[in-house]
């Protein structure tokens, strides 16, 4: 019998991308944060890290093996992801079994819940560190000082400190302001989340991640432009109230945010317009909350509620039909 | 920065192995299957019966109706049946077979190999007739009539004539090679469809990976006002008409038009240079430039081959079918048909045989959507293909409308970069037809 020959519709090639290599290249650019924290913070960056992403793994194979059935998805590496980003967004000094707890609530609620990867409405790291967060408030807002650096501040978080100064605290905005290190808080030197800080580490991700076509720039620009746009309106019409833009995207979790966790494929917009958007919603949400909300850093709600509108961000914001004029 | 359209767009690998190879004269085949739907519009009306002695060049079934186009043999022998025969998908279709007895050409036709230069004067309906007579269909793939795109209506005006050089599925390179090899009779054919639509200017675009080419075809057109050559940014699917015509003039041709719509008629290199046989020589569309390749084909080649020849033997001449193999495409990688019959014949739109092995063959399991939006950055017509294909999963063809399915192009960039694998173009494909059968539905 002759050799039979294999016949299906065009096209006949496919380009080398895969679910796993994409994360894979957004492991490989947390990398350099994680380096940077470790260097800053101590080995149990690495302790937490590292349960985290195995409690994340662990949990979806569970889910996957014992409710689901069928072939296990651990293999796609994004649970390895959520692991990362999730201890990203957590206090060096945590607890470990909070850790393991919250890995639990992100793979398990946020994302299996749903059905897996790509069918999670909500971030889930973010629905892990938001739900850890109101539920233990102190071990998720005590921060040791990084003990790489001797002049740095400890305890809280840079906007920590500028909210309270904002409330009409102890100390003035501008008594505070000339304290804070702008070359500490691009390396890396302030307390935070172990996300929240080595900002140039996690620009040098980005970068990485835009040159391997992982994600594009529209929602990181997106976010990080409208939040300085906008804390430089508040910041021109009154210097003595409201902290200068560049302090904004240097702290918190808006660059970890911006790169990271709003450019998560499942829960962001498909189309360039609709990630503008989103990305616009972000960055205005991030610095109502930083502003005028109760919490010092709102990042992670922003990127929450916006999420829920994506769906409605697809349905209206389509990409222009080709060869029909754009609307003036 | 050069030239390329604007929307979307991939870069599969080139794999240009034949690149290099001159145009091979293909020796006759000894038996010679002619089908008579080789272009889109309707079949041929057969001029011949079962036991005709024909002459190359002849015709053997002549257009029926205006989208539809004459066919010739395109050798001398005797015609021993006019029937049904299984084409390269096994779908039984009609065809002139005839047994080759030689080379004896029809008389009026010039068979040299001499370059001329069409007669002064000539009338442009004389000229589109001539491509007509000649059974001229559109060389890329495509395989329009080629004088149906020379019919202006009376509402329209062509204002370029876009020569279509850009060859942008890997693989192919007979374009390529007609360009290097055969770019006086290009540029005559260029100047005779310039002639016949009335225009005044013409673009050739060609892509930058044919550098030899795009500086072969300047120098042949220096100081000459009527034609430029336009180099073009590596990207596929620049060969796709709409996205040449943004390419080269900045405009997009809307929803379910046509390129007329702005001004525009393309033309592949093949078919002009076709045109230029058909109307100085009066030789009909007989024979065409096939690239046979693939990473198992021994010699990879560019050859010229009657129309009717089957395709197992240009694989043979190239060395055979290799015990890899594990799929047959007609055309390139990206838009090609596999061929399940290797008997069947190559037609005016052959543009390439390609053999692929058995590791690529195969498609990789498809994983769940990660809603990546790849597919939606890479689609050359701004459509969303991961809502066309969970529509087209459900049978959701009313909303598939709303999606502007009929838009699709089929050049397969969605499912060529889908990181999950998923067959986006089938079901698009699928949603196509279905809201094409409502739309014409609605119309009666």
């Amino acid at each position: 019998m002759e050799k039979k020959l294999i016949v299906g519709p065009s096209p006949h090639v496919h380009g080398s991308d895969t679910t796993q290599k994409l994360m894979r290249d957004v492991l490989i650019a947390l990398a350099p944060a994680l380096l940077v924290v470790t260097f800053i913070y101590g080995t149990r960056v690495l302790v937490v890290t590292g349960v985290s992403i195995a409690a994340c793994v662990l949990i979806e194979f569970l889910i996957q093996r014992f409710m689901f059935g069928g072939k296990s998805t651990i293999g796609d590496l994004s649970a390895i992801v959520t692991g990362v980003l999730l201890a990203f967004n957590l206090p060096v000094s945590i607890p470990i079994w909070m850790v393991v707890l919250g890995a639990l609530v992100a793979i398990g609620v946020g994302k299996m819940t749903f059905g897996g990867l790509g069918r999670n409405p909500f971030n889930p790291a973010l629905v892990g560190r938001v739900f850890l967060l109101l539920s233990f408030p102190a071990a998720m807002t005590t921060f040791p000082a990084p003990s790489a650096a001797a002049d740095a501040m400890s305890g809280a978080t840079p906007l920590t400190y500028v909210k309270e100064a904002m409330k009409g605290g102890d100390i003035k905005l501008s008594d505070l302001m000339p304290e804070i290190s702008y070359d500490n808080l691009l390396f890396g030197l302030h307390g935070g989340s172990l996300g929240e800080i080595a900002a140039l580490a996690l620009l040098l991700g980005f970068g990485y991640m835009l040159i391997r076509r992982v994600v594009t720039w529209h929602i990181p620009v997106a976010v990080l432009g409208s939040m300085a746009l906008f804390s430089a309106i508040l910041w021109w019409s009154d210097p003595e109230t409201y902290v200068d833009p560049a302090f904004h995207l240097l702290t918190g979790g808006a660059i970890l945010g911006a790169v990271f966790m709003a450019t998560d494929y499942a829960t962001s917009p498909m189309s360039k317009k609709g990630m503008v958007a989103y990305g616009i919603g972000i960055g205005i949400i991030t610095i109502l909350i930083r502003t005028w909300g109760a919490y010092p850093e709102g990042i992670s709600f922003a990127i929450l509620i916006m999420n829920a509108t994506v769906p409605l961000i697809n349905k209206y914001m389509r990409p222009r039909r080709f060869g029909v004029p754009a609307k003036i | 920065m050069s030239r390329t359209f604007k929307i979307g767009g991939v870069h599969p690998h080139e794999n240009k192995l034949s690149r290099g190879a001159a145009i091979e004269i293909f020796p006759l085949p000894e038996m010679v299957t002619v089908p008579l739907s080789q272009h889109i519009g309707a079949p041929a009306v057969p001029a011949v019966v079962k036991g005709d002695k024909v002459k190359t060049g002849q015709l053997i079934a002549s257009a029926a109706g205006f989208v539809s186009a004459n066919i010739h043999s395109p050798v001398s022998g005797t015609v021993i049946s006019v029937d049904q025969v299984p084409d390269a998908g096994n779908i039984r279709r009609p065809a002139v077979t005839i047994k080759v007895d030689g080379d004896q050409w029809e008389e009026g036709i010039d068979t040299s190999a001499d370059f001329r230069k069409a007669e002064t004067g000539l009338d442009p309906a004389e000229i589109t007739r001539r491509i007509a007579e000649g059974g001229i269909v559109g060389m890329g793939g495509a395989t329009f009539p080629t004088q149906v795109k020379l019919s202006v209506p009376p509402t329209k005006k062509a204002q370029f004539l876009l020569i279509n050089g850009v060859e942008c599925e890997p693989y192919l390179t007979a374009d390529h090679r007609l360009m290097l090899e055969k770019g006086e009779e290009l540029l005559e054919g260029v100047k005779l469809l310039a002639r016949a639509l009335g225009v005044e200017k013409s673009f050739i675009g060609i892509e930058k990976n044919k550098p030899d080419a795009i500086e072969h075809l300047m120098k042949l057109t220096v100081g000459d006002p009527q034609i430029a050559v336009i180099p073009l940014k590596v990207k596929y699917p620049q060969g796709g008409e709409k996205q040449l015509i943004e390419a080269v003039t900045k405009r997009q041709v809307p929803p379910g038009g046509l390129p007329l719509d702005v001004g525009v008629v393309v033309q592949n290199v093949g078919t002009a240079v076709a045109v230029y046989q058909a109307v100085v020589k009066r030789k009909p569309l007989i024979e065409r430039v096939v690239t046979v390749t693939g990473k198992g084909i021994e010699r990879p080649s560019n050859l010229l081959v009657r129309v009717g020849t089957p395709v197992t033997s240009l694989i043979a001449h190239c060395g055979g079918l290799p015990a890899s193999a594990g799929k047959v495409i007609g055309g390139g990688p990206m838009m090609g048909r596999a061929i399940s019959n290797l008997e069947s014949p190559v037609t005016k739109g052959t543009s390439g045989i390609l053999v692929m092995n058995d590791n690529e063959s195969a498609r990789k399991p498809s994983q769940a959507c990660i809603k990546c939006a790849k597919c939606v950055e890479v689609c050359p017509m701004n459509l969303e293909p991961y809502m066309l294909y969970k529509l087209g999963i459900r049978n959701m063809f009313p909303e598939m409308e709303e999606y502007y399915a009929t838009d699709c192009i089929e050049c397969g960039s969605c499912s060529f970069t889908c990181p999950a694998s998923l067959p986006l173009l089938d079901y698009i494909r699928l949603g196509k037809g279905e809201v094409m059968k409502m739309i014409r539905a609605r119309k009666n």
